[in-house]
C-alpha cells in the first residue's frame, strides 16, 4: 500500500482508539459516583422508591459494561440520555439542551478562528523574517504579556473599556486628572464601538446581530490565541530558515521571495498546520471561561453549570463533544503533515 | 564544519557557580529584574499575609460593596469583607495551592519521564500511551469532569490538576531525558556497572535541569491560570477561602458600574504570570545561549 | 553553452583576488576573529586547495569568495575582487545575481543541503531558469548531460527522483551538477567528500575532477585531508587560526614544505609501528551473530582472537558492523548465537549478568569525547568515579592516583577542576583515556577514537596509546575506518564488510598483496599524498 495511505489509516485508527478510551473514561465518571449520590441529588426528603427509580433511570442497577454499550449505542443515534434536571412528567433530553448551545459555541469559535488564524500567521511570519528587529521585539514583548493574562482578565478589561466610555468622564478618577488629559482620554474611549457587554442571543437572533453581540468574546479569544499562535509560528519558521537547504538556496542566488515561496513554504506546512490545530484546540477550551464572562449561552457555560449542579449526563455529553473536537483537530493536523511529507509521498 | 572554536574560552579558568550567576544577573535585562522583584514582593505578601492584612480573612462588616475609603482601602466585597485583606490572603492561598500543585506535578512527571527515557521498552510504551490518551482531552474539561465527580475540595483540586498537568511534564522530561540517555557518558556509566539511581541522579538530572527549571516556571503559570479559571467558574477553591479567581467572579457586577475593584485580583494574577514569564524567558536565553528558541 | 559566460574563459587570466580579508563570528556575547587578514588570488581554470585544521577559517574564506558570511558572522575588512568587481561594494541584489550563475557552491552535506520537497532535476536547473540563462527545456537537457558526465546511474531519469531516494555519493555528484548548471567561472567545494566512505569518495573525487577540467572551471577546494587536496588542487594554501601559513604549487608543497607547521602536518602520515606476533590470547570471539531487533543480521559468524598486550585493528566502512562488534563485546547487545571468552572464562552475553570485576577489566573509549564526558562533571569527578567504584580508593590515596593518571595522559593537574567545555578536543580524549586507565583494565576498546580530531592531535593520541600499551601491557581493539591509523598502531588486522569478516591476520599479511577483493578495493581507495595517485588508480581500474 502507498505509505501515505497506510500512515493516514494508522492515524485514523489511532484516533478512533483514543476516542474509544476517552469515552470509557468519561463514562466511568458515572460509575465512580459515590453511593449516596442519588440521595444527594434528590434531597433529604426523597422516599426510598424515588431513589430506586432514580437509580434505575441513570442505570446504576445494571452491569457497567452493558451500560457502556447502551450509552455508546444511544449516543451514535444522537441520544445523549436525559438530564438529571428532568423530573417526573418533565423529561429534558441532553440532546435538546445541547443542540442550540453547540451552535452558539461553534459560531463564536469559527468567528474567532477566521480573525485569529490569518492574523497570527501573518504576524508570526513577519516577526520571523525581521527577527531581532524592533517589530519582532515589540511583538515578542506584547505577546509574552498577553499569554500571561487569564482570559477573564482580558475579557473584563475589554468590558470595562466599553463601560468606561459612558462612565469615565463623570468618575472621581477623571476629575482628579488635568482637564485636557481627561478630555482626550474620554475622546479615545468614545472611539471604542459600544459593543454589548452581555452576549445574550437566542435562536431568533438575526445573523449580523449575532455577530455584533459576540464581538467582545470573539475579540477576547482572538487576543489570547493570536499571542500563542504567533509565537509558535515564529519559532517554526525560524527553525526552518536555519536548515542547510535554505542556506544553499541563498548561495544559489535565489531572491528572498523565491526562498520563502519555493524552498521554505513546501516544507512549512507541517509545522504551521500543527501550530494552527494546537491553537484551535486551545480555543475550544478558552470558550468556557469567555462564555461565562459574557453570559453567552454556549456549551462551555452549560458544562460549568452542569458541573456545579452535578448533572452528570450533561457533563459527559459536553466533555465528549469537547474531547472529540480536540482529537479531530489534532488528527487533521497529523494527516496534513503526513500528506505533505515528501519522504512519505515519494517512497524509495 | 563549524570552523570556529573560541580559543579564549579553552584556556580560561573555571568560574565558580556563584560568580557565574552574579555575572548572569548583572547582564539580565530590565524585564527580568522587574520579574524577580515582583515575584519577591508576592512571596513576601503571601508569607506575611497574617501580619500585613488589616483585618481577618473572613471578617464581615455591615456594608456590602462599600466604596474605597479610609477604613476599607479598596472597599468591601459582596458580603461586606475588606477587599484589601481578601486580596492579601488571596496571595497566600492562590499562590500556595498553585505551588503545591506544580511541585506534585513535577515530582510525578519528572520521575516517570526520566525512568521511561532510561529504560524505554514496555514501561515507556505504557506510560507514553496513557499520557497520549490523557492529553487528548483538554485538561480544563477533564478537570471539570473530575471535579463534578469528586467535588471541589482543595485536596482533590491539587491532586486532579497536578495529575493532569504532570502529563506535560512527563513528555518534556522524557524528551530531554532521551536526548541525554543516548549520550555516550550514560553508556559509560552503564558499562561501569552503575545502578539506575546513580545514572539518573548524577548523569542525567544535572544535564536536564535548565529546561526543567524553565518548564517549572511555565507550568506554574499554567497551573496558576487553570486554578484561577476554575475558581472563577465557581468550581475551584471554595468560599470562604479568599482566592483571586473567585473574587473576580463574586464582584464582577461592580464592573457594570465602572468600578475597577474586581479587576484588581485579576490584575494581580496577570502581573505574577507576566513576571514569571519574563524571568523564564531570560533564564532560557541565558542558559541556552540561543536567541531563537521558544 | 560552453564559453557563453561573460569575460574570457582563457586560462591564466585573473579571476578572483581577495585582499586582507577579515571575518568575525559572534559568540559568548562578543565578536571573535575567525579570519585575520588573508590574501588569495585565483586564475581562470585554476584549482586552489584550502587546507587546515578545525578553526583555521578555511570554510569561512570559501564562503567569503562568494561575498557571503554565515549567519552570526560578518566580513569586517578587505576586498573581494571577482572578475574586476568588488563583491563587498556590490549591493546584495548584485551579489545575488552572481551567486549560482557565475560563482557556485558545493556543500559538505548534500543530504541536508538539497531541499527535500523538490526533485533533483528541478533543483539542478533552478538557477539556470531563475537567472534567465536558458529555457527550461534546454536546461533540462543540459542537466541530463551533466548527470551523464558525472557518471550518475540512469542520467535520463535520476533527475526525477527526490533527494532522499538516492545515495550519499550520488547526491554529492548531483550537487556538483547543480553547481555546474550555469557553467560558473568559479565553484567553491566545501569538504564535499568528508562525509563519504573511502570507496565512494574515490568515485566522487574522480567525477568532480573530470568535470572541472572539462569545463575549465576555476575552483576553491576546501578540505582537511592532505591526500585529497593533492589530487584535486593545482595550488595549495595552508591556513591556521585564520592566517595563511604558506602557499605553493601542489607538487612543490608536497615535496618541500617550507614552514614548520606544514611539515608537522605532512609528518603525521609517517607514524608506523612494527608488528609483534601474538603469544597468548586474552579475548576469543567465536562464531558470533548479532542483530538489532528482528532486522537484518548486522554481524554474521564473526570469529576474532585478541592477543594479550597487542592491538587488533578492526577496519571497515559504515555499515560493516564494526561498531556493533564493540557493543557485543561490552554486553550492550547480546548476540543471537556464538560465544565470547575473556581470560579463559566464558563472558555472559548480557551486561547485567557480568560481575563488576569483569566490567572493570574491559574498558571503552569513544569517537566523540564531547559525548563521552558528562558536561556537568569536572575532570576530577570523571576520573575519581572508577577509582571509588571499582577499587574503593578514598581521600589522599585517591587523589594521589588521580595525579598519577593525569601524569600518564600527559596533562597538568591544574586541569582537574575544569569542565569538559573548557578543554580542547585532544584534552577531552586524554581525560577519557585516563578514565579508562583508572579502572586498571586489561582490554580497551577504542571506537574511532581519533576520527573526530585534527591530524596533529590524532598523532599525539596514537603515540600516547602506544606508550601506555608498552608500559602497562593492555590489549587494544581499535575500531577504525582509517587505514593510516591502522598502519600506525596495529599488530593484527580484521577487515569487515557488511557484517562479515573478509580477511584477518598479522598487519604485514593483510597489507601486502594478494588481498581479498574487498580489501583490495578498500586499500586502493585510500588517497595517497602523491598527486598522480588518482590518475594512476583510475587508469588501473579501467583496465
Amino acid at each position: 500500500m502507498n505509505p501515505v495511505a497506510r500512515t493516514v489509516l494508522q492515524r485514523l485508527g489511532l484516533g478512533l482508539v483514543t476516542l474509544f478510551i476517552v469515552s470509557i473514561i468519561i463514562f466511568s465518571a458515572i460509575a465512580m459516583l459515590p453511593g449516596d449520590f442519588a440521595k444527594a441529588m434528590l434531597g433529604q426528603s426523597a422516599t426510598p422508591e424515588t431513589v430506586v427509580a432514580f437509580q434505575r433511570e441513570i442505570g446504576i442497577d445494571r452491569p457497567p459494561v452493558e451500560r457502556y454499550f447502551v450509552w455508546v449505542g444511544q449516543m451514535l443515534h444522537g441520544d445523549f440520555g436525559s438530564s438529571f434536571a428532568s423530573r417526573t412528567g418533565y423529561r429534558r433530553t441532553v440532546a435538546e439542551i445541547i443542540a442550540p448551545r453547540l451552535y452558539n459555541t461553534m459560531f463564536l469559535a469559527s468567528m474567532t478562528a477566521l480573525i485569529a488564524v490569518p492574523l497570527a500567521l501573518g504576524l508570526g511570519i513577519l516577526a520571523a523574517l525581521y527577527r531581532n528587529g524592533w517589530f519582532d521585539r515589540l511583538v515578542n514583548a506584547v505577546t509574552l504579556t498577553t499569554i500571561s493574562f487569564p482570559e477573564f482578565f482580558v475579557a473584563y478589561m475589554l468590558a470595562y473599556l466599553v463601560i468606561s466610555r459612558d462612565t469615565f468622564i463623570g468618575s472621581e478618577f477623571a476629575q482628579s486628572l488635568p482637564h485636557w488629559l481627561a478630555v482626550s482620554l474620554n475622546w479615545i474611549l468614545n472611539a471604542v464601538p459600544k459593543f454589548p457587554t452581555l452576549s445574550n442571543v437566542n435562536d431568533q437572533t438575526p445573523f449580523w446581530e449575532h455577530v455584533w453581540r459576540v464581538a467582545l468574546p470573539a475579540i477576547t479569544l482572538t487576543l489570547v490565541i493570536v499571542a500563542h499562535m504567533m509565537r509558535m509560528t515564529r519559532a517554526a519558521i525560524i527553525n526552518m530558515l536555519a536548515s542547510p537547504y535554505i542556506d544553499m538556496a541563498r548561495l544559489k542566488g535565489m531572491s528572498p521571495m523565491a526562498i520563502v515561496l519555493r524552498h521554505a513554504l513546501p516544507n512549512a506546512w507541517a509545522p504551521i498546520v500543527t501550530v494552527v490545530a494546537f491553537n484551535l484546540a486551545y480555543l475550544v477550551v478558552g470558550v468556557v471561561v469567555v462564555e461565562v464572562v459574557f453570559v453567552y449561552p454556549g456549551i462551555g457555560q452549560l458544562m460549568v453549570d452542569a458541573v456545579k449542579s452535578r448533572d452528570v449526563p450533561v457533563v459527559q455529553a459536553c466533555a465528549l463533544i469537547f474531547a472529540a473536537t480536540y482529537i479531530l483537530l489534532n488528527l487533521t493536523a497529523d494527516i496534513i503533515s503526513i500528506a505533505t511529507n515528501p519522504r512519505l509521498l515519494h517512497p524509495r | 564544519m563549524t570552523s570556529y572554536e573560541p580559543m579564549a574560552q579553552v584556556h580560561r579558568l573555571r568560574r565558580s557557580r556563584a560568580t557565574r550567576a552574579k555575572t548572569a544577573l548583572k547582564k539580565a535585562p530590565f524585564s527580568a529584574w522587574f520579574g524577580i522583584l515582583v515575584i519577591l514582593g508576592y512571596v513576601i505578601v503571601a508569607v506575611f499575609a497574617h501580619w500585613i492584612a488589616p483585618f481577618g480573612e473572613t471578617q464581615v462588616f455591615s456594608e456590602a460593596f462599600a466604596p474605597w475609603s479610609q477604613q476599607f482601602k479598596l472597599g468591601t466585597d459582596q458580603l461586606g469583607r475588606d477587599m484589601l485583606t481578601r486580596l492579601i490572603y488571596g496571595a497566600r492561598n492562590t499562590i500556595g495551592i498553585a505551588v503545591a500543585t506544580t511541585l506534585l506535578s513535577f515530582a510525578v512527571g519528572v520521575s516517570l519521564g526520566l525512568l521511561a527515557a532510561l529504560y524505554r521498552g514496555w514501561l515507556d510504551q505504557i506510560l507514553s500511551r496513557a499520557v497520549d490518551v490523557l492529553m487528548s482531552i483538554p485538561s480544563l474539561i477533564f478537570a471539570l469532569v473530575l471535579l463534578s465527580i469528586f467535588g471541589s475540595s482543595i485536596t482533590s483540586l491539587i491532586i486532579i490538576i497536578a495529575l493532569l498537568d504532570s502529563t506535560r511534564v512527563f513528555r518534556l522530561a522524557r524528551a530531554v531525558g532521551l536526548n541525554v540517555a543516548v549520550m555516550e557518558y550514560v553508556e559509560v556509566a552503564r558499562l561501569r556497572g552503575e545502578g539506575p539511581k546513580w545514572i539518573i541522579a548524577k548523569e542525567i538530572l544535572p544535564n536536564v535541569m535548565p529546561p526543567l527549571v524553565a518548564e517549572f516556571g511555565l507550568r506554574f503559570c499554567f497551573v496558576f491560570l487553570t486554578i484561577a479559571a476554575l475558581s472563577f467558574l465557581g468550581v475551584g477553591i471554595q468560599p470562604p477561602t479568599a482566592d483571586w479567581g473567585s473574587m473576580v467572579r463574586e464582584n464582577a457586577t461592580l464592573i457594570t458600574y465602572g468600578d475597577v475593584t474586581p479587576l484588581l485580583p485579576a490584575g494581580a494574577i496577570a502581573l505574577l504570570t507576566v513576571s514569571v514569564n519574563f524571568v523564564v524567558d531570560w533564564f532560557l536565553h541565558a542558559t541556552s545561549g540561543l536567541r531563537d528558541e521558544r | 553553452m560552453k564559453g557563453s559566460g561573460p569575460g574570457s574563459r582563457e586560462k591564466g587570466k585573473d579571476l578572483l583576488q581577495i585582499r586582507n580579508l577579515h571575518v568575525e563570528g559572534f559568540s559568548d556575547e562578543r565578536w571573535h576573529p575567525i579570519v585575520r587578514g588573508v590574501d588569495l588570488a585565483l586564475k581562470r581554470g585554476e584549482v586552489l586547495g584550502l587546507i587546515g585544521e578545525s578553526g583555521a577559517g578555511k570554510s569561512t574564506i570559501g564562503l567569503a569568495a562568494m561575498g557571503y558570511a554565515k549567519p552570526g558572522c560578518r566580513i569586517t575588512q578587505g576586498s573581494i575582487l571577482f572578475d574586476g568587481t568588488d563583491l563587498l561594494a556590490l549591493s546584495e541584489t548584485g551579489r545575488r545575481r552572481l551567486r549560482g550563475s557565475r560563482i557556485a557552491y558545493v556543500a559538505q552535506s548534500a543530504a541536508a543541503s538539497f531541499n527535500p520537497a523538490h526533485r533533483l532535476l528541478d533543483q539542478t536547473v533552478e538557477t539556470v531558469v531563475a537567472h534567465g540563462i536558458a529555457s527550461r527545456e534546454k536546461a533540462n537537457r543540459s542537466a541530463v548531460d551533466l548527470y551523464r558526465r558525472l557518471q550518475l546511474p540512469d542520467p535520463e531519469t535520476i533527475g526525477f527522483r527526490y533527494p532522499h531516494q538516492v545515495s550519499g555519493g550520488q547526491l554529492q555528484r548531483a550537487m556538483t551538477a547543480m553547481a555546474m548548471a550555469c557553467r560558473p567561472d568559479l565553484i567553491v567545494f566545501d569538504e564535499p567528500t568528508t562525509a563519504l566512505d573511502v570507496t565512494t569518495q574515490v568515485e566522487v573525487l574522480a567525477s568532480i575532477r573530470n568535470i572541472v577540467e572539462e569545463f575549465n572551471t576555476a575552483a576553491i577546494y576546501v578540505t582537511h585531508d592532505l591526500a585529497v587536496v593533492a589530487q584535486m588542487a593545482d595550488r595549495i594554501m595552508v591556513l591556521r587560526h585564520g592566517l595563511t601559513v604558506e602557499e605553493a604549487e601542489t607538487r612543490q608543497m608536497l615535496a618541500s614544505p617550507s614552514q614548520e607547521y606544514t611539515k608537522t602536518l605532512w609528518a603525521v602520515r609517517k607514524l608506523a609501528k612494527p608488528e609483534v606476533p601474538a603469544d597468548d590470547y586474552l579475548l576469543t570471539i567465536d562464531n558470533v551473530t548479532a542483530a538489532y531487533g528482528r532486522a537484518v543480521k548486522v554481524l554474521q559468524d564473526v570469529s576474532i582472537k585478541v592477543p594479550r598486550g597487542r592491538t587488533v585493528a578492526v577496519v571497515g566502512e559504515s555499515g560493516s558492523g564494526k561498531s556493533t562488534l564493540a557493543r557485543v563485546i561490552t554486553g550492550l547487545l547480546p548476540p543471537l548465537s556464538g560465544s565470547i571468552s575473556f581470560a579463559g572464562q566464558a563472558l555472559s552475553k548480557t551486561l547485567k549478568a557480568r560481575p563488576k570485576e569483569i566490567l572493570r577489566r574491559i574498558q571503552m573509549i569513544y569517537q566523540m569525547p564531547d559525548n563521552a564526558l558528562n558536561p556537568r562533571q569536572t575532570v576530577e569527578e570523571v576520573i575519581a568515579r572508577p577509582l571509588e567504584f571499582y577499587i574503593g580508593l578514598k581521600g589522599a590515596q585517591r587523589d594521589r592516583r588521580i595525579g598519577e593518571l593525569m601524569h600518564m595522559v600527559e596533562m597538568s593537574e591544574t586541569y582537574l577542576d575544569r569542565l569538559p567545555a573548557e578543554l580542547s578536543g585532544g584534552q577531552k580524549q586524554r581525560v577519557c583515556i585516563a578514565r579508562a586507565l583508572a579502572a586498571d583494565p586489561e582490554l580497551i576498546i577504542c571506537d574511532e577514537i581519533t576520527s573526530a580530531l585534527d591530524q596533529i592531535v590524532q598523532e599525539e593520541i596514537l603515540k600516547l596509546l602506544m606508550r601506555l600499551q608498552r608500559e602497562l601491557g593492555m590489549s587494544y581493539i581499535f575500531i577504525t575506518h582509517d587505514i593510516a591509523t591502522v598502519r600506525a598502531i596495529a599488530d593484527e588486522i580484521v577487515v569487515m564488510h557488511q557484517g562479515k569478516i573478509v580477511e584477518q591476520g598479522l598487519k604485514s599479511e593483510v597489507l601486502t598483496p594478494p588481498h581479498a577483493p574487498y580489501t583490495e578495493r578498500l586499500l586502493s581507495s585510500v588517497p595517497e599524498m602523491d598527486p598522480d595517485w588518482l590518475t594512476r588508480l583510475l587508469a588501473s581500474r579501467r583496465m
